[in-house]
Protein backbone atom coordinates (compact mmCIF):
# COMPACT_ATOMS: atom_id res chain seq x y z
CA UNK A 1 0.00 0.00 0.00
CA UNK A 2 2.97 2.32 0.92
CA UNK A 3 4.73 1.65 -2.35
CA UNK A 4 1.31 2.11 -4.11
CA UNK A 5 0.64 5.58 -2.75
CA UNK A 6 4.53 6.42 -3.63
CA UNK A 7 4.30 5.27 -6.87
CA UNK A 8 0.91 7.43 -7.61
CA UNK A 9 2.75 10.60 -5.47
CA UNK A 10 5.72 10.43 -8.30
CA UNK A 11 3.06 9.59 -11.60
CA UNK A 12 0.54 12.07 -9.93
CA UNK A 13 -3.18 11.79 -9.59
CA UNK A 14 -3.63 14.77 -12.09
CA UNK A 15 -3.08 13.84 -15.81
CA UNK A 16 -0.37 16.98 -16.23
CA UNK A 17 1.85 15.19 -13.72
CA UNK A 18 2.96 12.18 -16.17
CA UNK A 19 2.80 14.18 -19.11
CA UNK A 20 5.51 16.72 -17.70
CA UNK A 21 7.37 13.91 -16.06
CA UNK A 22 7.50 11.98 -19.47
CA UNK A 23 8.35 15.73 -21.20
CA UNK A 24 11.07 16.35 -18.35
CA UNK A 25 12.93 12.77 -19.14
CA UNK A 26 13.34 13.26 -22.71
CA UNK A 27 16.30 15.48 -22.73
CA UNK A 28 17.92 12.46 -20.32
CA UNK A 29 16.93 9.81 -22.30
CA UNK A 30 18.22 11.27 -25.35
CA UNK A 31 21.84 12.08 -24.07
CA UNK A 32 21.64 8.27 -22.42
CA UNK A 33 20.26 7.14 -25.58
CA UNK A 34 23.41 8.67 -27.68
CA UNK A 35 25.94 7.21 -25.28
CA UNK A 36 24.42 4.25 -25.00
CA UNK A 37 24.68 4.50 -29.18
CA UNK A 38 28.49 5.84 -28.93
CA UNK A 39 30.07 3.53 -26.51
CA UNK A 40 28.30 0.75 -28.50
CA UNK A 41 30.33 2.18 -31.79
CA UNK A 42 27.11 3.15 -33.37
CA UNK A 43 26.39 6.00 -34.97
CA UNK A 44 25.26 8.43 -33.11
CA UNK A 45 24.13 12.16 -32.84
CA UNK A 46 26.90 14.12 -30.95
CA UNK A 47 29.30 14.80 -33.23
CA UNK A 48 33.01 14.79 -33.11
CA UNK A 49 33.92 16.09 -29.60
CA UNK A 50 30.67 13.61 -27.83
CA UNK A 51 32.06 15.28 -24.73
CA UNK A 52 31.72 18.79 -25.75
CA UNK A 53 28.18 18.19 -26.85
CA UNK A 54 27.51 16.33 -23.41
CA UNK A 55 28.28 19.34 -21.46
CA UNK A 56 26.48 21.96 -23.62
CA UNK A 57 23.39 19.95 -23.81
CA UNK A 58 23.03 18.97 -20.25
CA UNK A 59 24.12 22.63 -19.36
CA UNK A 60 21.59 24.14 -22.13
CA UNK A 61 18.85 21.50 -20.87
CA UNK A 62 19.47 22.56 -17.02
CA UNK A 63 18.68 26.69 -18.07
CA UNK A 64 15.87 25.85 -20.10
CA UNK A 65 14.40 24.00 -17.26
CA UNK A 66 15.00 26.18 -14.60
CA UNK A 67 13.33 29.00 -17.25
CA UNK A 68 10.37 26.91 -17.32
CA UNK A 69 10.02 26.54 -14.04
CA UNK A 70 10.26 30.47 -13.63
CA UNK A 71 7.26 30.18 -16.02
CA UNK A 72 4.88 28.75 -14.47
CA UNK A 73 3.81 31.39 -11.81
CA UNK A 74 3.26 33.73 -14.63
CA UNK A 75 1.21 31.48 -16.34
CA UNK A 76 -0.62 30.90 -13.79
CA UNK A 77 -1.24 34.39 -12.52
CA UNK A 78 -2.20 35.58 -16.23
CA UNK A 79 -4.29 32.05 -17.53
CA UNK A 80 -5.61 31.73 -13.70
CA UNK A 81 -5.58 28.12 -14.27
CA UNK A 82 -4.67 27.42 -10.84
CA UNK A 83 -3.48 23.18 -11.17
CA UNK A 84 -0.84 24.51 -13.08
CA UNK A 85 1.23 24.93 -10.11
CA UNK A 86 0.90 21.05 -9.38
CA UNK A 87 4.13 20.73 -11.89
CA UNK A 88 6.56 23.30 -10.47
CA UNK A 89 7.93 21.30 -8.25
CA UNK A 90 8.81 18.25 -10.83
CA UNK A 91 9.79 20.94 -13.42
CA UNK A 92 12.39 22.44 -10.40
CA UNK A 93 13.50 19.64 -9.67
CA UNK A 94 14.46 18.68 -12.71
CA UNK A 95 16.85 21.28 -13.54
CA UNK A 96 18.77 20.24 -10.46
CA UNK A 97 19.12 16.93 -11.95
CA UNK A 98 19.83 18.12 -14.73
CA UNK A 99 22.29 20.66 -13.06
CA UNK A 100 23.92 17.90 -11.67
CA UNK A 101 24.67 15.45 -14.05
CA UNK A 102 26.32 18.48 -16.14
CA UNK A 103 28.49 18.79 -13.16
CA UNK A 104 29.08 15.10 -12.43
CA UNK A 105 29.94 14.86 -16.38
CA UNK A 106 32.32 17.24 -16.12
CA UNK A 107 34.24 15.64 -12.79
CA UNK A 108 34.27 12.58 -15.02
CA UNK A 109 34.81 13.68 -18.05
CA UNK A 110 37.63 16.37 -17.63
CA UNK A 111 38.81 16.20 -14.01
CA UNK A 112 38.71 12.57 -13.95
CA UNK A 113 36.93 12.78 -10.74
CA UNK A 114 39.65 14.80 -9.19
CA UNK A 115 37.12 17.09 -6.89
CA UNK A 116 40.96 19.33 -6.05
CA UNK A 117 40.72 19.72 -9.51
CA UNK A 118 37.53 20.93 -9.91
CA UNK A 119 37.40 23.23 -6.75
CA UNK A 120 41.09 24.97 -8.87
CA UNK A 121 38.55 25.78 -11.66
CA UNK A 122 36.10 27.20 -9.16
CA UNK A 123 38.63 29.47 -8.01
CA UNK A 124 40.36 30.35 -10.93
CA UNK A 125 38.20 30.32 -14.01
CA UNK A 126 35.57 33.22 -13.08
CA UNK A 127 32.31 31.07 -15.24
CA UNK A 128 33.00 28.40 -13.58
CA UNK A 129 32.94 30.39 -10.43
CA UNK A 130 29.36 31.61 -11.59
CA UNK A 131 27.92 28.23 -12.34
CA UNK A 132 29.01 26.47 -9.20
CA UNK A 133 27.74 29.33 -7.32
CA UNK A 134 24.32 28.64 -9.19
CA UNK A 135 24.69 25.15 -8.25
CA UNK A 136 25.21 25.65 -5.03
CA UNK A 137 22.01 27.86 -4.14
CA UNK A 138 20.02 25.55 -6.01
CA UNK A 139 21.20 22.70 -3.95
CA UNK A 140 18.73 23.99 -0.52
CA UNK A 141 15.92 24.38 -3.23
CA UNK A 142 15.62 20.64 -3.89
CA UNK A 143 16.58 19.87 -0.47
CA UNK A 144 13.44 21.61 1.02
CA UNK A 145 11.57 20.77 -2.08
CA UNK A 146 9.10 18.31 -0.26
CA UNK A 147 5.60 18.70 1.72
CA UNK A 148 7.41 17.34 5.07
CA UNK A 149 10.10 20.52 4.30
CA UNK A 150 7.38 23.02 3.53
CA UNK A 151 5.67 22.26 7.07
CA UNK A 152 8.38 21.92 9.06
CA UNK A 153 9.79 24.98 8.26
CA UNK A 154 6.55 26.99 7.41
CA UNK A 155 5.00 28.39 4.53
CA UNK A 156 7.09 31.88 4.97
CA UNK A 157 10.35 30.39 5.59
CA UNK A 158 10.18 27.96 2.91
CA UNK A 159 9.05 30.44 0.47
CA UNK A 160 12.29 32.78 1.76
CA UNK A 161 14.68 29.94 0.71
CA UNK A 162 13.14 29.36 -3.08
CA UNK A 163 13.48 33.06 -3.62
CA UNK A 164 17.32 32.25 -4.39
CA UNK A 165 15.76 30.84 -7.70
CA UNK A 166 16.20 34.51 -8.81
CA UNK A 167 20.01 34.77 -7.94
CA UNK A 168 20.75 31.40 -9.18
CA UNK A 169 19.17 31.63 -12.59
CA UNK A 170 21.48 34.91 -12.98
CA UNK A 171 24.18 33.37 -12.23
CA UNK A 172 23.52 30.07 -14.50
CA UNK A 173 22.65 32.15 -17.45
CA UNK A 174 26.36 34.65 -16.57
CA UNK A 175 28.05 31.20 -16.20
CA UNK A 176 27.15 30.54 -19.83
CA UNK A 177 27.46 33.85 -21.18
CA UNK A 178 31.21 34.20 -19.99
CA UNK A 179 31.81 30.37 -21.52
CA UNK A 180 31.45 30.83 -25.01
CA UNK A 181 33.92 32.73 -27.34
CA UNK A 182 33.07 36.17 -28.90
CA UNK A 183 29.47 37.50 -29.41
CA UNK A 184 27.25 34.77 -29.22
CA UNK A 185 23.31 34.70 -29.50
CA UNK A 186 22.50 31.83 -27.44
CA UNK A 187 23.24 33.12 -23.71
CA UNK A 188 21.71 36.42 -24.76
CA UNK A 189 18.44 34.80 -25.45
CA UNK A 190 18.36 32.67 -22.09
CA UNK A 191 19.10 36.09 -20.77
CA UNK A 192 16.79 37.87 -22.31
CA UNK A 193 14.36 35.54 -21.44
CA UNK A 194 15.36 35.51 -17.62
CA UNK A 195 14.67 39.16 -17.62
CA UNK A 196 11.58 38.96 -19.01
CA UNK A 197 10.25 36.40 -16.26
CA UNK A 198 12.16 38.70 -13.87
CA UNK A 199 10.47 41.46 -14.86
CA UNK A 200 7.28 40.27 -14.38
CA UNK A 201 7.91 40.05 -10.85
CA UNK A 202 8.81 43.62 -10.42
CA UNK A 203 5.76 44.86 -11.87
CA UNK A 204 3.67 42.28 -10.30
CA UNK A 205 5.18 43.16 -6.77
CA UNK A 206 6.14 47.26 -7.34
CA UNK A 207 2.86 47.63 -9.60
CA UNK A 208 0.63 46.93 -6.83
CA UNK A 209 2.67 49.71 -4.20
CA UNK A 210 2.01 52.81 -7.39
CA UNK A 211 -1.01 52.01 -7.99
CA UNK A 212 -2.19 52.14 -4.10
CA UNK A 213 -0.57 55.44 -3.99
CA UNK A 214 -2.05 57.19 -7.11
CA UNK A 215 -5.42 56.28 -5.74
CA UNK A 216 -4.99 57.50 -2.04
CA UNK A 217 -3.12 61.07 -4.25
CA UNK B 1 19.59 45.67 -34.04
CA UNK B 2 19.59 45.91 -37.73
CA UNK B 3 22.71 45.03 -39.89
CA UNK B 4 22.29 46.44 -43.43
CA UNK B 5 24.75 45.37 -46.16
CA UNK B 6 26.93 47.14 -48.91
CA UNK B 7 25.54 46.18 -52.10
CA UNK B 8 28.20 46.99 -53.79
CA UNK B 9 30.62 44.72 -51.82
CA UNK B 10 30.85 42.05 -54.66
CA UNK B 11 31.27 45.48 -57.23
CA UNK B 12 34.16 46.79 -54.84
CA UNK B 13 36.33 43.34 -54.49
CA UNK B 14 36.09 42.95 -58.21
CA UNK B 15 37.22 46.27 -58.36
CA UNK B 16 40.60 45.63 -56.91
CA UNK B 17 42.09 44.85 -60.59
CA UNK B 18 41.52 48.85 -60.61
CA UNK B 19 43.50 49.22 -57.21
CA UNK B 20 46.07 47.35 -58.65
CA UNK B 21 46.75 49.63 -61.56
CA UNK B 22 46.43 52.47 -59.57
CA UNK B 23 49.90 51.03 -57.77
CA UNK B 24 51.43 50.79 -60.66
CA UNK B 25 50.46 53.69 -62.04
CA UNK B 26 51.99 55.48 -58.46
CA UNK B 27 55.79 53.18 -58.98
CA UNK B 28 55.56 54.56 -62.11
CA UNK B 29 55.13 58.00 -61.07
CA UNK B 30 57.37 57.76 -58.73
CA UNK B 31 60.10 55.79 -61.05
CA UNK B 32 59.94 58.93 -63.53
CA UNK B 33 60.21 61.39 -61.26
CA UNK B 34 61.89 61.61 -58.22
CA UNK B 35 63.68 58.50 -57.48
CA UNK B 36 67.33 58.05 -57.50
CA UNK B 37 69.21 55.10 -59.18
CA UNK B 38 68.08 52.64 -56.48
CA UNK B 39 64.56 53.48 -56.35
CA UNK B 40 64.18 53.18 -60.06
CA UNK B 41 65.49 50.02 -59.90
CA UNK B 42 63.39 47.99 -57.75
CA UNK B 43 60.44 50.22 -58.94
CA UNK B 44 61.44 49.31 -62.13
CA UNK B 45 61.21 45.27 -60.77
CA UNK B 46 58.39 45.89 -59.34
CA UNK B 47 56.52 47.22 -62.29
CA UNK B 48 56.68 44.23 -64.23
CA UNK B 49 56.16 41.97 -61.74
CA UNK B 50 52.27 41.91 -60.83
CA UNK B 51 52.12 41.53 -64.57
CA UNK B 52 53.51 38.69 -64.34
CA UNK B 53 51.62 37.02 -61.95
CA UNK B 54 48.32 39.25 -62.05
CA UNK B 55 44.88 37.78 -63.12
CA UNK B 56 45.73 39.01 -66.67
CA UNK B 57 48.86 37.46 -67.00
CA UNK B 58 49.75 34.30 -68.44
CA UNK B 59 48.66 31.96 -65.84
CA UNK B 60 45.47 33.42 -65.00
CA UNK B 61 44.08 30.76 -67.97
CA UNK B 62 44.50 27.67 -65.58
CA UNK B 63 42.02 27.96 -62.86
CA UNK B 64 42.58 26.43 -58.96
CA UNK B 65 40.85 22.82 -58.83
CA UNK B 66 37.33 23.15 -57.38
CA UNK B 67 37.11 22.06 -53.34
CA UNK B 68 37.35 18.13 -53.51
CA UNK B 69 38.90 17.84 -56.75
CA UNK B 70 41.76 15.21 -56.09
CA UNK B 71 45.15 17.08 -56.25
CA UNK B 72 48.62 15.57 -56.45
CA UNK B 73 51.26 15.92 -53.46
CA UNK B 74 54.70 14.86 -52.87
CA UNK B 75 54.87 13.31 -48.74
CA UNK B 76 57.45 15.32 -46.90
CA UNK B 77 59.08 14.42 -43.22
CA UNK B 78 56.22 16.20 -41.29
CA UNK B 79 54.38 13.72 -39.76
CA UNK B 80 52.86 12.88 -36.48
CA UNK B 81 53.15 9.71 -34.26
CA UNK B 82 49.45 9.53 -33.48
CA UNK B 83 47.28 8.64 -35.93
CA UNK B 84 45.77 10.79 -38.27
CA UNK B 85 42.23 12.02 -37.61
CA UNK B 86 39.34 11.18 -39.73
CA UNK B 87 38.69 12.88 -42.62
CA UNK B 88 35.04 12.99 -42.00
CA UNK B 89 35.97 14.64 -38.39
CA UNK B 90 38.29 17.73 -40.05
CA UNK B 91 35.59 18.40 -42.85
CA UNK B 92 32.96 18.24 -40.35
CA UNK B 93 33.77 19.96 -36.68
CA UNK B 94 34.70 23.18 -38.21
CA UNK B 95 35.11 26.85 -36.10
CA UNK B 96 34.87 28.73 -39.26
CA UNK B 97 32.37 31.74 -37.56
CA UNK B 98 31.10 33.68 -40.26
CA UNK B 99 29.22 30.68 -41.19
CA UNK B 100 27.95 30.52 -37.79
CA UNK B 101 29.70 29.53 -34.30
CA UNK B 102 28.82 25.77 -34.24
CA UNK B 103 31.04 23.61 -35.26
CA UNK B 104 28.60 22.04 -37.65
CA UNK B 105 27.50 25.23 -39.24
CA UNK B 106 30.56 25.45 -41.63
CA UNK B 107 30.22 22.48 -43.16
CA UNK B 108 26.32 23.17 -43.31
CA UNK B 109 26.51 26.38 -45.05
CA UNK B 110 29.81 27.01 -46.56
CA UNK B 111 28.33 25.76 -49.48
CA UNK B 112 27.09 29.05 -50.78
CA UNK B 113 30.63 30.42 -50.46
CA UNK B 114 32.07 31.08 -54.21
CA UNK B 115 35.69 30.38 -54.59
CA UNK B 116 36.00 30.92 -58.36
CA UNK B 117 37.18 32.85 -59.36
CA UNK B 118 39.25 33.99 -56.67
CA UNK B 119 41.66 36.89 -56.36
CA UNK B 120 44.29 37.79 -53.69
CA UNK B 121 44.88 41.48 -53.41
CA UNK B 122 48.71 42.53 -52.17
CA UNK B 123 49.52 45.58 -50.21
CA UNK B 124 51.31 47.81 -48.16
CA UNK B 125 54.93 47.59 -47.88
CA UNK B 126 55.93 45.21 -50.75
CA UNK B 127 57.23 45.39 -54.41
CA UNK B 128 54.93 43.33 -56.05
CA UNK B 129 51.52 45.04 -55.02
CA UNK B 130 48.61 43.89 -56.92
CA UNK B 131 45.77 41.36 -57.53
CA UNK B 132 46.92 37.65 -57.76
CA UNK B 133 44.60 34.56 -58.46
CA UNK B 134 45.85 30.79 -56.15
CA UNK B 135 48.00 29.64 -59.31
CA UNK B 136 49.78 32.85 -59.18
CA UNK B 137 50.97 32.38 -55.52
CA UNK B 138 50.57 28.74 -55.27
CA UNK B 139 52.40 26.17 -58.11
CA UNK B 140 50.18 23.12 -58.34
CA UNK B 141 52.75 20.70 -59.52
CA UNK B 142 54.89 21.61 -56.39
CA UNK B 143 52.37 20.42 -53.86
CA UNK B 144 53.57 18.94 -50.54
CA UNK B 145 51.66 17.07 -48.26
CA UNK B 146 52.47 18.00 -44.41
CA UNK B 147 51.10 15.92 -41.70
CA UNK B 148 50.95 18.41 -38.54
CA UNK B 149 48.77 18.34 -35.38
CA UNK B 150 46.04 20.99 -35.24
CA UNK B 151 45.59 22.67 -32.21
CA UNK B 152 42.93 24.63 -31.09
CA UNK B 153 42.51 27.31 -28.64
CA UNK B 154 39.52 26.13 -27.19
CA UNK B 155 41.44 22.84 -26.20
CA UNK B 156 41.27 20.12 -28.62
CA UNK B 157 43.62 19.33 -31.09
CA UNK B 158 43.56 16.74 -34.56
CA UNK B 159 46.13 15.63 -37.44
CA UNK B 160 45.77 16.73 -40.57
CA UNK B 161 46.89 16.11 -43.70
CA UNK B 162 47.46 19.22 -45.41
CA UNK B 163 48.60 20.07 -48.88
CA UNK B 164 50.02 23.00 -50.33
CA UNK B 165 52.94 25.10 -50.60
CA UNK B 166 55.74 26.97 -47.81
CA UNK B 167 54.39 30.52 -47.01
CA UNK B 168 57.56 31.20 -47.01
CA UNK B 169 57.97 30.93 -50.92
CA UNK B 170 54.84 32.70 -51.17
CA UNK B 171 56.36 36.05 -49.19
CA UNK B 172 59.71 35.93 -50.73
CA UNK B 173 57.43 36.24 -54.48
CA UNK B 174 55.12 38.97 -52.77
CA UNK B 175 58.72 41.23 -52.45
CA UNK B 176 58.21 42.51 -49.09
CA UNK B 177 59.89 45.85 -48.62
CA UNK B 178 62.91 46.17 -45.98
CA UNK B 179 60.86 47.78 -43.31
CA UNK B 180 57.99 45.00 -43.49
CA UNK B 181 57.84 43.67 -40.09
CA UNK B 182 54.51 41.86 -40.30
CA UNK B 183 52.38 40.02 -42.76
CA UNK B 184 48.40 40.62 -42.27
CA UNK B 185 46.14 38.31 -43.70
CA UNK B 186 42.47 38.91 -44.06
CA UNK B 187 39.70 36.22 -44.85
CA UNK B 188 36.67 36.68 -47.27
CA UNK B 189 33.59 38.67 -46.49
CA UNK B 190 30.40 38.45 -47.96
CA UNK B 191 27.00 39.12 -46.25
CA UNK B 192 24.80 37.05 -48.80
CA UNK B 193 27.23 33.86 -48.70
CA UNK B 194 27.92 33.59 -45.09
CA UNK B 195 24.96 33.52 -42.78
CA UNK B 196 27.53 34.39 -39.57
CA UNK B 197 28.16 37.11 -40.30
CA UNK B 198 24.99 38.87 -39.75
CA UNK B 199 25.66 38.79 -35.73
CA UNK B 200 28.65 40.88 -34.39
CA UNK B 201 30.63 37.35 -33.38
CA UNK B 202 33.65 39.38 -33.59
CA UNK B 203 34.50 42.78 -35.76
CA UNK B 204 34.63 40.74 -39.42
CA UNK B 205 36.37 40.55 -41.73
CA UNK B 206 38.55 38.21 -40.06
CA UNK B 207 42.02 39.25 -39.65
CA UNK B 208 45.53 37.46 -38.52
CA UNK B 209 49.00 37.99 -38.91
CA UNK B 210 52.23 36.85 -38.05
CA UNK B 211 55.70 38.30 -37.70
CA UNK B 212 57.75 38.28 -40.50
CA UNK B 213 59.94 35.71 -39.51
CA UNK B 214 57.60 33.65 -38.37
CA UNK B 215 55.69 33.53 -41.52
CA UNK B 216 59.07 32.37 -43.31
CA UNK B 217 59.65 29.40 -40.93
CA UNK B 218 59.97 26.33 -42.78
CA UNK B 219 56.71 25.22 -40.42
CA UNK B 220 54.66 28.14 -41.98
CA UNK B 221 52.05 26.71 -44.19
CA UNK B 222 49.69 28.17 -47.36
CA UNK B 223 47.47 24.73 -47.67
CA UNK B 224 45.40 24.67 -50.66
CA UNK B 225 44.14 21.31 -49.72
CA UNK B 226 43.17 18.18 -47.05
CA UNK B 227 43.59 14.84 -47.71
CA UNK B 228 44.64 14.63 -51.19
CA UNK B 229 41.55 17.09 -52.38
CA UNK B 230 41.09 20.77 -52.79
CA UNK B 231 40.31 22.50 -49.64
CA UNK B 232 36.76 22.32 -48.71
CA UNK B 233 34.89 25.39 -48.35
CA UNK B 234 34.29 24.99 -44.37
CA UNK B 235 38.46 24.71 -44.13
CA UNK B 236 39.20 27.44 -45.74
CA UNK B 237 38.86 27.21 -49.42
CA UNK B 238 40.57 28.23 -51.58
CA UNK B 239 43.74 28.77 -49.73
CA UNK B 240 44.33 28.92 -45.95
CA UNK B 241 47.78 29.86 -43.71
CA UNK B 242 48.98 26.75 -41.35
CA UNK B 243 50.71 27.50 -38.64
CA UNK B 244 51.12 24.34 -36.58
CA UNK B 245 52.83 25.62 -33.18
CA UNK B 246 50.45 28.23 -32.67
CA UNK B 247 46.38 27.65 -31.59
CA UNK B 248 44.41 27.16 -35.01
CA UNK B 249 43.12 30.35 -35.09
CA UNK B 250 46.38 31.79 -35.91
CA UNK B 251 46.13 29.87 -39.50
CA UNK B 252 43.30 32.45 -41.70
CA UNK B 253 41.28 31.05 -43.88
CA UNK B 254 39.75 31.60 -47.23
CA UNK B 255 42.46 34.64 -48.11
CA UNK B 256 41.22 38.00 -50.12
CA UNK B 257 44.16 40.43 -48.92
CA UNK B 258 47.82 39.77 -48.02
CA UNK B 259 49.70 43.06 -46.80
CA UNK B 260 52.91 44.26 -45.13
CA UNK B 261 53.22 46.18 -42.26
CA UNK B 262 55.80 47.49 -40.12
CA UNK B 263 53.11 47.53 -37.14
CA UNK B 264 51.73 44.28 -35.38
CA UNK B 265 48.35 43.63 -36.91
CA UNK B 266 45.22 43.87 -34.91
CA UNK B 267 44.06 40.61 -34.84
CA UNK B 268 40.22 39.60 -35.01
CA UNK B 269 40.21 37.70 -31.48
CA UNK B 270 43.00 40.28 -30.18
CA UNK B 271 40.34 43.01 -30.59
CA UNK B 272 37.30 40.87 -29.53
CA UNK B 273 39.32 40.09 -26.40
CA UNK B 274 43.18 41.11 -25.60
CA UNK B 275 43.34 39.43 -21.91
CA UNK B 276 42.27 35.90 -24.08
CA UNK B 277 43.93 35.64 -27.04
CA UNK B 278 47.30 37.46 -27.83
CA UNK B 279 49.08 38.36 -31.36
CA UNK B 280 51.11 35.68 -30.95
CA UNK B 281 49.20 32.73 -29.32
CA UNK B 282 51.50 30.02 -29.42
CA UNK B 283 50.83 26.92 -28.32
CA UNK B 284 51.86 26.73 -24.38
CA UNK B 285 51.12 24.23 -21.89
CA UNK B 286 52.06 26.09 -19.24
CA UNK B 287 50.25 29.38 -20.19
CA UNK B 288 46.41 29.10 -19.18
CA UNK B 289 43.63 30.88 -21.20
CA UNK B 290 41.87 32.98 -18.47
CA UNK B 291 38.97 30.67 -18.63
CA UNK B 292 40.22 27.33 -19.04
CA UNK B 293 43.72 24.83 -18.73
CA UNK B 294 45.91 24.83 -21.68
CA UNK B 295 47.80 22.32 -19.74
CA UNK B 296 45.92 18.97 -21.48
CA UNK B 297 43.49 18.77 -24.91
CA UNK B 298 40.81 16.53 -25.92
CA UNK B 299 41.52 14.31 -29.12
CA UNK B 300 38.96 14.78 -31.93
CA UNK B 301 37.81 12.16 -34.09
CA UNK B 302 38.35 9.28 -32.14
CA UNK B 303 35.50 5.94 -30.94
CA UNK B 304 33.86 6.75 -27.53
CA UNK B 305 34.66 9.75 -25.02
CA UNK B 306 37.26 11.78 -26.31
CA UNK B 307 40.54 10.72 -25.17
CA UNK B 308 42.55 13.57 -23.38
CA UNK B 309 46.38 14.09 -24.08
CA UNK B 310 49.05 16.61 -22.34
CA UNK B 311 49.86 19.35 -24.50
CA UNK B 312 53.23 20.08 -26.35
CA UNK B 313 55.61 23.39 -25.81
CA UNK B 314 55.29 24.83 -29.11
CA UNK B 315 52.19 22.01 -30.18
CA UNK B 316 55.39 19.87 -30.49
CA UNK B 317 57.24 21.97 -32.63
CA UNK B 318 59.98 23.54 -30.51
CA UNK B 319 62.94 22.25 -32.00
CA UNK B 320 61.66 24.58 -35.44
CA UNK B 321 60.48 27.41 -33.87
CA UNK B 322 61.49 28.40 -29.77
CA UNK B 323 64.60 30.74 -31.10
CA UNK B 324 61.63 32.86 -32.69
CA UNK B 325 60.96 33.65 -29.03
CA UNK B 326 64.72 33.68 -27.55
CA UNK B 327 64.48 36.57 -24.66
CA UNK B 328 61.11 36.80 -24.92
CA UNK B 329 58.68 36.29 -21.66
CA UNK B 330 56.00 33.94 -23.14
CA UNK B 331 53.61 34.48 -20.33
CA UNK B 332 53.36 38.55 -21.10
CA UNK B 333 53.36 38.27 -25.10
CA UNK B 334 51.24 35.04 -24.84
Amino acid sequence: MAIHSRTLRIFGKHWMKPLTLIALLLPGAWIFGNWALMLAYLPHEMGFNPVEYTHRFLGDTAIRVLLVTLLVTPVRDITGWAPIILIRRRIGMAAFFYAALHILAYLWLDKMWSLAALWEDVLLRQYITFGMASFALLIPLALTSTNTAIRKLGRQTWQRIHYLIYPLAILAVLHHYFMVKGFQIEPLVHGGILAVLLLWRVVKWVGPVFTKKSATA
Amino acid sequence: MKFTRNPRYQDLRNEVADEHAFFNRRQALRAAGVATAGIALTTGVACSEPQQGGPTGTSAGSAHPKPGAGIEASPTKWKVSDDTTPEDAVTGYCNFYEFGTQKTDPPRYADAMTVSPWSIAVTGMTDAPGTYTVNDLVDYDALEERIYRHRCVEAWSMVVPWVGVPLAGIIDKLKPTAEAKYVEFETYLNKDEMRGVRYPVIDWPYIEGLRLDEARNELSFMAVGVFGKAMPKQNGAPLRTVVPWKYGFKGCKSIVRISFTDKEPRTAWNKANANEYGFYSNVNPNVDHPRWSQASERIIGGRGFNPRRETDMFNGYEAQVAHLYEGMDLTKNF
